[in-house]
């Protein structure tokens, strides 16, 4: 990463670089899982799921793990959103009936 | 609680510090014993391949599983063919999502594809290669009708698959065995190259079959997911 920095930028980065991103992106995992957890309609609830497994996906990239990161992008921000949403169709069109 | 937590806390190492023998092994050991460079697919495939077996058969136990649950349940229900299901009020696609999903989904199963069979060369894998083929075809269902997405994988089809990719995996460790290796050694001869394609031994092959045996068992819950929303009921 530090070497993408240093090709676009043209300077190398600070030393404190990875450890401020890593902070950062604690942070925001920690409000979005609470924002998620928060939130009460289920739609809403999924497409915020969709956007925490994105993140949690750009933290494992942070921490150097890459293939990490592919999984959570395509499990978290992919595949379980749209298992929820299908499972929360079909119980409305239980309802319906 | 929380401050015995946080007292707890400042006692830890800092982040970061590795002290542990393995790693160090495994970082130089593994680039000249099997010529890849995808250091944990190296060690997913190769040092602990026996794991992975034990993993993918997870995965395939939960397909299994959503799919007799599911088909059970539609045993007595199903009506062949519709494409709506009654009382759901449904608004039709936009054209925009159509547009998208049309687009990208070609480079999406070139992009799976890559990561599928490159794990000894990048940071991939035949899970994550998998998956992105999975969702290129979930992709023609939201840009199309269910119908041809149900035509693109039927639930046979897909059933034999998934058992091929499985049973692959599975297979070439049973291969290193006829040529009177341990299971599942690396008897396939290692490229020149460090970190071509080519290189690896048996990671590529073993890299295909879990990719293969996980964009069947994704599409296959999908698809039975599917089909209990979208095929009317009987009475």
């Amino acid at each position: 990463m530090s070497a993408g920095f240093l090709a676009v930028v043209g300077v190398p980065p600070p030393h404190w670089a990875t450890e401020v991103l890593q902070v950062t992106l604690l942070l925001l995992a920690a409000g979005g899982a609470t924002t998620v957890v928060l939130c009460r309609a289920p739609k809403r609830q999924i497409v915020f799921l969709g956007a925490y497994g994105m993140l949690l996906a750009l933290l494992f990239m942070v921490v150097q793990a890459p293939d990490v990161a592919l999984s959570a992008i395509t499990i978290g921000a992919v595949m379980l959103p749209l298992f929820l949403l299908l499972a929360l169709a079909k119980i409305e069109k239980e309802d319906a009936e | 609680m929380a401050s015995f937590y946080l007292w707890g806390m400042t006692g830890l190492p800092p982040f970061g510090t590795y002290r542990g023998p393995y790693g160090t092994i495994v970082n130089r050991v593994s680039v000249p014993d099997t010529h890849a460079t995808g250091v944990v697919s190296v060690v997913n495939f190769v040092f602990r391949g026996f794991d992975t077996v034990g993993e993918e058969f997870i995965l395939f136990v939960a397909a299994v599983g959503v799919a007799l649950v599911l088909r059970h349940l539609r045993e007595d229900e199903e009506v062949e063919g519709k494409d709506a299901a009654p009382g759901l009020d449904v608004p039709p696609t936009s054209e925009a999502v159509r547009l998208i999903a049309l687009a990208f989904t070609g480079p999406t199963l070139v992009v799976g594809w890559f990561l599928a069979t490159h794990a000894q060369t990048d940071p991939s894998g035949g899970f994550q290669g998998g998956v992105v083929i999975a969702s290129a075809v979930v992709l023609i269902y939201l840009a199309g009708q269910y119908l041809s997405f149900r035509r693109l994988n039927p639930v046979d089809v897909l059933d034999s698959v998934e058992a091929a990719g499985a049973g692959g995996f599975v297979g070439v460790g049973l291969g290193t065995l006829a040529v009177s290796a341990p299971y599942l050694a690396d008897v396939v001869p290692l490229g020149r190259v460090n970190g071509a394609v080519d290189a690896g031994g048996t990671i590529p092959f073993i890299s295909l079959c879990v990719g293969v045996e996980v964009t069947a068992a994704f599409l296959l819950i999908t698809s039975e997911l599917l089909e209990q929303t979208l095929f009317l009921k009987e009475g």
